[in-house]
């Protein structure tokens, strides 16, 4: 899609009220409970028929950026497939996976954290207790804020510190610790110790109906602690791939898993130690006209949203102009949240001129605002359309309110389509 | 009547008293004794002997074990702790029938210690919890209505659908906290508050086992110690925190003990009639103006920790059901009850009755008001021109 087209298109697409957009939920609603007959494409993708998923050997071999750390590390087939095995798995066995890696090929690696050794509420270390022995695998007290000072202290002697807090809003009583101890250790203590070795997973996002304290999305709270790197997979190979950079990597990590995606999320995953590059953003669907970036749960939102747009059911249509359904748009995954991948995003939106950024934690100076200012200054000339956030309320996640405080697919159409007329 | 009598011989191992907590509390529910006879008019007060190990004491004198009741008191008791298992086994019921969505904690096994409590307390006392509240919101001036509407989200619920199953308030119950031991050091602030604005009452500010652990707890002690807040931290110890037993969790399980020069009680949480005279005792305590006090109440949850838990992958089931059947509080107090000619049956009912309509009170709500997404953020008036939503054109003007 050209500019000029687009621009004729503004024109004769209507802008979406309100009140049209709760006349799109109507239809949505109306479509997923079957009171009209599937698509002709079939039905909308869901987590479970996403294309962003690589569920065969073949894909899963070749993920982008895969680095592959076989024991020896010199030998000629380090980076070829040929060989490698996958196995089925979904997010929370791709992350035990990777942590089986870590504890088997690091003596010093342990991991900790509240009913861990009985493989933790998602299930996420299930067995490790048996297989690695209970004083590499434990339980602590329920205690954050010790769990990540000990992390700390265990990391800062040169041992793998791998610590689980068990929801991500249970993080705000180890702030302290991992805000001013971990991020400013090496700084302080100028360049005499480091954490690096310390990572805390912590599952993350929304549910529906997890409530005030089972569904924020906190990573935006950490965005000014240099030091540290927040990382979010969105699936089970980048899950393993990003969870042993993130072991590996010489600064403290922080690893958002997104809950819903557990069990959900579904892959041919490689059985051998590989890693995924922090700090780089990927493109999962190339595109021209419009840069839609998110991390975690939203891509598969992002995803229906681009579907709905290529081919509107019945129901939508008449509310999706024909001249924008063959926009191309250019789905990324952010991945690293911090440090962001300045350089994928700019040089997307150069591209494009058109940024839609979607995250589940509310508005106000989330990762978004940040994301949005720092575009706007690099490529203020070559935007076509202001940048455009959809994000979560600004409100407390009420329990009764989840679904409406949470985005999902109808608002990222909308803010597509409106930044592509605008 | 003095039949009573007969149900436990006691037996005095008094070598072993001399040494200090050598001894442990037993946590039995039927093994007070009568020490005259029941009078005939229900609200005579008699005195019954509890049970010699059923409280221990650091650092002070353990309360009375002689205790008087009235058999009005005794059936109020019962009543009061069938309704409130009956409400947890209704709350259950709309779990499973996926009524209830997201988090729901159950108190089936522990009535003696909301009950006992509310039973020993006025209402200038202010009490606080963590998640597992239902009971306390109910006792403290809420209705079952509102609680089960609460977890059905709906508008009859006491935090307008907004809060769930974690987080129900009244006036004199300050919730329902999702946070684990963030209530406690908000227990003694509410403490600070009854003392400089000099009201005769004190704060209950409970926690469980597993919660007492986080450091901030640590923190409540020292600040109410030391500007001798009456403040009681009551530890309801059941045992476990999730799925990791006390022992794996705690290097001292004796957390009446645990808060260093703060004297404490540990209690049968199992009895009520043990639990409201530790109440009644922590209180005259903390309200003369002796500082703080810890009040550990043993006890034990039936169910597992949350919905999700089927509570049997951590302990054996046997264990759970020796609870169930030896020491379960509210069948203790009904074979009291019942031994004196007096039947529960009617009081079974009623109970039921009163739930079943509940439910229906509360499945009939409709659900939570769109302004209430954005109501009591701020103070009314005060807050921003608007709230933002998901995208540009859903925003709330105030
Ligand atoms: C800060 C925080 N950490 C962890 C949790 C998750 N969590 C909820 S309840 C619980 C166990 C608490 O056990 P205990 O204090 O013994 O209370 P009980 O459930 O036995 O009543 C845990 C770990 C939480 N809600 N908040
Ligand atoms: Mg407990």
């Amino acid at each position: 899609m050209t500019a000029p087209s687009i621009a004729s298109t503004a024109r004769a697409a209507k802008r979406l009220s309100p009140s049209t957009l709760s006349r799109l939920s109507v239809a949505r609603r109306c479509n997923s409970t079957g009171a009209e007959p599937p698509p002709a494409g079939g039905h909308l993708p869901s987590i479970a028929t996403s294309k962003i998923l690589r569920t065969t050997r073949e894909a899963a071999l070749r993920t982008p950026g895969i680095k592959w750390l076989d024991e020896d590390g010199n030998s000629p087939l380090q980076n070829t497939i040929g060989g490698r095995e996958t196995r089925k798995m979904n997010l929370y066995q791709a992350v035990r996976d990777a942590m089986g890696i870590a504890l088997a090929k690091d003596d010093t690696a342990i991991v900790f954290g509240e009913d861990v050794a009985f493989g933790g509420v998602f299930r996420c270390t299930m067995g490790l207790a048996e297989e690695f022995g209970r004083e590499r695998v434990f339980n602590t007290p329920l205690s954050e804020q010790g769990i990540a000072g000990f992390g700390i202290g265990v990391a800062s002697m040169g041992q793998t510190a791998i610590a689980e807090i068990q929801f991500s809003d249970y993080i705000f009583p180890a702030f302290d610790q991992l805000v001013n101890e971990a991020a400013k250790f090496r700084y302080r203590s100028g360049g005499q110790f480091n954490v690096g070795r310390l990572t805390v997973r912590t599952p993350s996002m929304s549910v529906g109906h997890g409530g005030l304290y089972h569904s924020q999305s906190p990573e935006g709270f950490f965005m000014g602690a240099s030091g540290l790197k927040i990382v979010v997979p969105r699936s089970p190979v980048q899950a393993k791939g990003l969870l042993l950079a993130s072991i590996r990597d010489p600064n403290p990590v922080i690893f958002m898993e997104p809950k819903i995606l557990y069990r959900s999320a579904v892959e041919q995953v490689p059985i051998d130690d590989f890693e995924l590059p922090l700090g780089r953003a990927e493109v999962l669907v190339p595109g021209a006209d419009l840069t839609l970036l998110t991390w975690g749960t939203p891509l598969y939102h992002c995803e229906t949203a681009l579907s709905l747009l290529a081919e509107p059911p019945a129901s939508l249509a008449p509310l999706v102009p024909e001249a924008l359904r063959g926009a191309r748009i250019e789905l990324i995954d952010l991945r690293t949240v911090l440090p962001w991948d300045v350089e994928s995003v700019i040089e997307s939106v150069q591209r494009t001129g058109r940024l839609v950024i979607v995250h589940e934690a509310s508005r106000t100076a989330g990762v978004g605002a940040e994301i949005a200012a720092e575009v706007q200054s690099r490529a203020f000339l070559k935007l076509l359309a202001p940048v455009r956030r959809v994000t979560a309320w600004d409100t407390p996640v009420g329990l009764q309110f989840e679904k409406f405080i949470i985005p999902d697919a109808i608002h990222v159409l909308d803010a597509v389509m409106e930044t592509l007329a605008f | 009547m003095s039949s009573l009598a007969r149900l436990r011989s006691r037996v005095l191992p008094t070598a072993r008293q001399l040494v200090p907590f050598a001894r442990s509390l037993q946590t039995s529910a039927d093994t007070t004794l009568l020490t005259q006879s029941i009078p005939e008019d229900g609200s005579t007060p008699f005195t019954v002997k509890l049970h010699e190990d059923s409280f221990r004491a650091y650092n002070t004198d353990a309360p009375s074990l002689d205790v008087e009741v009235t058999k009005d008191s005794l059936l109020k008791h019962y009543q009061t702790m069938v309704t409130m298992r009956r409400m947890e086994q209704a709350a259950d019921a709309l779990y499973k029938s996926k009524l209830i969505r997201g988090f729901c904690h159950l108190a089936i096994g522990q009535e003696a210690v909301s009950v006992g409590l509310e039973s020993s307390i006025t209402k200038d006392d202010m009490v606080i919890t963590a998640y597992r509240c239902h009971p306390f919101a109910v006792l403290r001036g809420g209705t079952i209505t509102g609680v089960l509407g609460e977890l059905l989200g709906r508008q009859v619920g006491m935090s307008n659908g907004k809060g769930g199953s974690m987080h129900i308030f009244t006036p004199r119950f300050f919730g329902g906290n999702g946070i684990v031991g963030a209530q406690v050091p908000v227990g003694a602030g509410i403490a600070f508050a009854q003392k400089y604005l000099e009201r005769p009452s004190a704060t209950f500010a409970l926690y469980g086992d597993g919660a007492s652990n986080q450091g901030q707890v640590f923190e409540a002690f020292n600040m109410a110690k030391l500007w001798n807040l009456p403040c009681v931290f009551v530890c309801e110890n059941n045992k476990y925190g999730m799925g990791t037993s006390a022992q794996r969790s705690s290097s001292n399980t004796e957390y009446f003990t645990r808060g260093d020069k703060i004297p404490g009680i540990q209690a049968n949480g199992m009895d009520i009639i043990a639990s409201a005279q530790a109440v009644k005792y922590a209180r005259d305590w903390v309200i003369a103006g002796n500082g703080p006090l810890l009040l550990e109440f043993v006890t034990y949850r039936y169910g597992g920790h949350s919905m999700s838990d089927p509570g049997t992958t951590y302990r054996t089931r046997e264990e759970v059901q020796r609870m169930r059947s030896t020491q379960d509080p509210i069948r203790g107090l009904q074979r009291y009850i019942e031994e004196w000619g007096v039947a529960t049956d009617a009081i079974d009912k009623a109970a039921k009755e009163e739930i079943d309509k509940a439910v229906e009170q509360a499945k009939a709500s409709p659900e939570p008001r769109a302004e209430d997404l954005w109501t009591d953020i701020y103070y009314k008036g005060t807050e921003p021109p608007l709230m933002r939503g998901r995208e540009r054109d859903e925003v709330h003007v105030y």
